[in-house]
């Protein structure tokens, strides 16, 4: 039973996700298939300006189905993936963009994670060097290691 | 420095960053309109769908132009503030977005009048994406030379109003 109800919830889980190709029930028709391919590719690589964290493939804002219209037509007519992005950051910036482009603006958001990444290496390298310092001046003196020969004996002693 | 002065340091500065970051309000979108000019459009007038509003009338003075919407709850907000402005002289272009005409004219009597000069009827809500349109109401400023130059999310507030917008229209008066 459960794998059957398992089955049911994965086939509808297929469906649904599906589903942001329809407008109003009725499939979208594509002249080849690099345009399905273009149009599918930019649904998930625009944001949605009202529901900021959703895609407009995701999204069931009004919005986000304008949008979806414009870009089926877009791609309809042709227009290539550059075209599509430049008419809407033109109209919603650079927001619009899942992934914005590398400029003066975005250097830090693009480089940050790296300069995370390099700055933690660094403190976990200055770390462990100062560590193993500690490790090679703690040579025992003389008098130390007798006496914790004396003390290790006497352990043994009491096995 | 003193080492334990480390941590305390990156936490000041983590305090300062998230201080900033989440005090910034994630609807205010920069509008990529600033300094370019209005975009084209063409739309029946709210009242009389016979004529027809377009982006040359937003031209020749400094215009308010507001994307407001019946089913909008904030735009209600900020209408008694728009009525102000007209009284003071402002001249307001409307754009009604994805509405229903007989809902808007609704709308516009409930809350105790027009204040627009001219209200652009965009039923499909085309010419809201040309501007850049999210979430009603938005509002912009179009100088004398039809260049949108200020836009502002969200309801009009007083303060905005008379720190921001009126100053900035003043200005943009004395523009040729």
């Amino acid at each position: 039973m459960k794998v059957i109800v398992g089955i049911f919830m994965v086939m509808s889980f297929l469906i649904s996700s599906s589903a942001y190709a329809l407008k109003a029930g009725v499939p979208l028709e594509f002249e080849n298939a690099e345009q399905e391919a273009l149009y599918n590719d930019m649904l998930h690589e625009l944001r949605c300006t009202v529901c900021q964290n959703q895609s407009i493939a995701g999204s069931n804002a009004p919005l986000a189905d304008d949008l979806r219209g414009h870009l089926y037509k877009m791609v309809g007519e042709g227009a290539g993936e550059a075209d599509i992005k430049k008419f809407m950051v033109d109209r919603y910036g650079e927001f619009v963009l899942y992934r914005p482009n590398f400029d003066p603006s975005t250097y830090l958001l693009w480089v940050g994670p790296f300069l995370l990444l390099l700055l933690g290496g660094i403190v976990l390298r200055l770390n462990v060097r100062s560590r193993s310092k500690i490790n090679s001046s703690s040579d025992l003196t003389a008098e130390e290691s007798e006496l914790l020969a004396n003390h290790l004996d006497s352990k043994e002693e009491k096995k | 420095m003193n080492r334990h002065m480390i941590p305390l340091a990156v936490f000041a500065a983590l305090l300062l960053l998230f201080w900033v970051g989440l005090g910034l309000n994630p609807k205010v979108i920069p509008s990529a309109l600033i300094g370019k000019e209005a975009p084209k459009f063409e739309l029946p007038e709210l009242h009389d769908p016979q004529k027809m509003v377009n982006n040359e009338m937003l031209k020749g003075q400094v215009t308010i132009f507001n994307a407001f919407a019946s089913w909008c709850i904030s735009c209600r907000q900020e209408h008694h503030q728009l009525l102000k402005l007209q009284r003071e002289g402002f001249y307001l272009v409307g754009l009604n977005y994805k509405d229903e005409r007989q809902d808007a004219l609704m709308y516009l009597r409930q809350l105790g009048g027009d204040p627009y000069a001219m209200i652009a009827y965009d039923y499909k809500g085309d010419v809201g994406i040309e501007w850049g349109v999210s979430a009603t109401p938005e509002t912009f400023v179009v100088d004398k030379k039809g260049i949108v130059r200020y836009k502002h999310t969200g309801p009009l507030y007083r303060e905005v109003i008379e720190n921001e917008l009126i100053p900035l229209i003043r200005k943009l008066e004395q523009e040729s």
